[in-house]
């Protein structure tokens, strides 16, 4: 690829009925940038990802994949892209080994080398034991990781991975995302989605905030987490009495934001670098043990609900009911 | 090249998951034979009558044989959704689905010369004009196998695939003059059986089997490919339109 954009969307919009599902989305994924777009269930995720690979037709907007317009001919740039849907979507009655040979024939590999690589690929993500058993009995995170081989078996400079490692136990999710930094490192620019947000925050450079089909922020990790650091929080550990305790920071400190984290722990914020002496002495004074002060560092996650408005336990929530899902 | 190599892949796919597995198999030789064994004791006129029901029985098997199976693993396909990987590959739409429908016009042609060879040890076939035979037996594949695909498209259920096939089939039996001749239809169904693939083809079959065919080859053949190439563009339609949404 001679052009620097690897991905560059301008303007995507999709309706569905009446629900719009994607709206003047619009971002740039440089040649061989790790791009996330995090954001919960229903926020356009999935669809933006359909539009760009072909599964989908936009309403509006423009989708460019290394210099080719896809924006009318989604099939111009297939050739180009390695996709790993939200769902493994191999075929059951295959072998591990049969459907990743499958997948090399449709993108034209000769049988000799697709048969090469299929073994290699095997071997690597640690399934050569399962490679002549059937799609259908492999287990969740087996199956995830023959999916992502099967996308990138033609050697694809663009991957598109959607919700890689949703509903999957944690040490294949740990695997799959070593997998992914990996496959990033040699070179592939991938567009990742995901509503994990330390997902987000240890593999990608860039993050867009995807909420109601709407990219509310895109910047790198770095810049995302500088607004953060702007922000100072302290969390006290108490014997109770929270609730008035925050009304005493208030009355005494109006600079200072508190918030009750449970009957125990009361949060404070700040924009300004917090004394902790002080508050210390107030609770004290008020007649409430102190058994810890903590600086907390801030993350992704408090960025994201300042950007999105979004409660990062909704998101959590969303997570646990799949993995739920995927375990029943 | 390329493609070529993701066409033969897919049509060897579903010919090792779908045709080729042993129930299938003993599908497409159980039904020609039913079929066959049903018309030939109704009839009750001996061995001669084999010549009469073979169009008949060699279409039926095509038809039976080819909508059920493609609208069905088509419509399985969809709703495990690796169907998604074929409509990721870069290959064009148009070369996808006559790979995905090679398959089973393959499937459809062997059962429709199941009954042939069957005929062929009981009565004196060497009056057939295989010439015509031929094109007609694959013509009648693919439109039967692009009706499946038309079926496929058009539902999203297993179940409903294989209603919604016969809802075409059972009609078409009756009214394409295969076991009934059209002209001792009531008229007003008439006009229907000439808006049917099958009526051409079970034409061409009568003439080359016992030579009464009631309309020239050529304007059967032509009618033939005329339905296979409007069944197939309304079903890539209609596959951009519901499928790529």
């Amino acid at each position: 690829m001679s052009v620097s954009r690897a991905i560059a969307v301008s303007d995507l919009a999709k309706r569905f009925g009446e629900a719009k599902a994607v709206e003047s989305v619009s971002f740039e994924v440089e040649e061989g940038g790790l791009f996330g777009f995090l954001g919960p269930n229903g926020a356009g995720k999935t669809t933006t990802i359909n539009m760009l690979t072909g599964l989908a037709r936009p309403d509006a907007g423009t989708i460019r994949i290394a210099g080719i317009d896809c924006s009318r001919n989604p099939k111009a740039a297939q050739h180009l892209m390695g996709v790993v849907p939200d769902e493994s979507n191999l075929y059951p009655e295959l072998t591990g080994y049969e459907n990743l040979c499958f997948c090399g024939a449709l993108y034209g590999m000769p049988r000799r080398e697709r048969e090469k690589r299929a073994r290699e690929l095997l071997e690597s993500f640690g399934l050569a034991q399962a490679a002549g058993r059937k799609f259908a009995g492999y287990s969740k995170g087996m199956k995830r990781k023959l999916t992502i081989a099967a996308g990138i078996i033609h050697r694809p400079p663009i991957m598109f991975l959607d919700e890689p490692t949703t509903g999957i136990d944690v040490a294949s999710a740990r695997q799959i995302r070593q997998l992914i930094a990996d496959l990033n490192s040699g070179g592939t620019t991938i567009l990742l989605t995901t509503h994990y947000i330390e997902e987000a925050e240890r593999l990608c450079r860039r993050i867009g905030f995807i909420v109601q089909g709407r990219i509310v922020r895109t910047d790198t990790v770095k810049a995302l987490m500088r607004d953060a650091q702007d922000r100072h929080v302290v969390e006290f550990g108490v014997s109770g009495g929270v609730a008035a305790l925050c009304a005493a920071v208030g009355d005494t400190f109006p600079e200072l934001q508190p918030q009750e984290v449970s009957p125990q722990v009361l949060r404070v914020e700040s924009r300004e670098p917090i004394r902790i002496g002080p508050l210390v002495r107030l609770f004290e004074d008020r007649g409430e043990e102190v058994s810890e002060a903590r600086k907390i560092r801030p993350s992704l996650e408090d960025v994201f609900v300042y950007v999105t408005g979004i409660e990062a336990s909704v998101m959590k929530q969303e997570r646990e009911k799949q993995s739920k899902g995927a375990g029943a | 090249m390329k493609r070529w190599i993701a066409f033969w892949s897919i049509l060897a796919k579903d010919m090792r998951s779908y045709y080729l597995k042993p129930p299938n198999i003993s599908w497409g030789l159980v039904f020609p034979l039913a079929w066959t064994a049903m018309f030939f004791i109704k009839s009750g006129s001996g061995l001669e009558s084999i010549q009469t029901v073979l169009p008949g029985v060699m279409a039926v098997s095509v038809l039976f044989g080819t909508t059920s199976m493609l609208a069905v693993t088509v419509t399985f396909e969809k709703k495990g959704r690796s169907f998604e990987r074929l409509l990721l590959a870069p290959i064009p739409l148009e070369l996808l689905m006559l790979a995905k429908t090679a398959g089973a016009i393959l499937f459809g042609m062997a059962n429709a010369f199941v009954p042939v060879l069957m005929a062929a040890f009981l009565v004196d076939l060497s009056g057939v004009n295989w010439v015509a035979l031929l094109p007609a037996v694959l013509l009648i594949a693919v439109s039967s196998t692009f009706l499946g695909l038309f079926v496929a498209v058009s539902v999203s259920e297993v179940f409903e695939a294989q209603t919604f096939s016969n809802f075409f089939r059972f009609p078409m039996i009756f009214l394409c003059g295969l076991f009934f001749p059209i002209e001792k239809l009531p008229p007003f169904l008439r006009p229907f059986s000439y808006a049917l693939p099958l009526t051409y083809g079970a034409d061409i079959l009568h003439g080359a089997i016992r030579e009464a065919a009631t309309m020239p080859y050529a304007l059967s053949l032509a009618a033939l490919a005329a339905f296979c190439t409007a069944l197939f563009a309304i079903s890539l339609r209609n596959i951009r339109r519901r499928w790529i949404v």
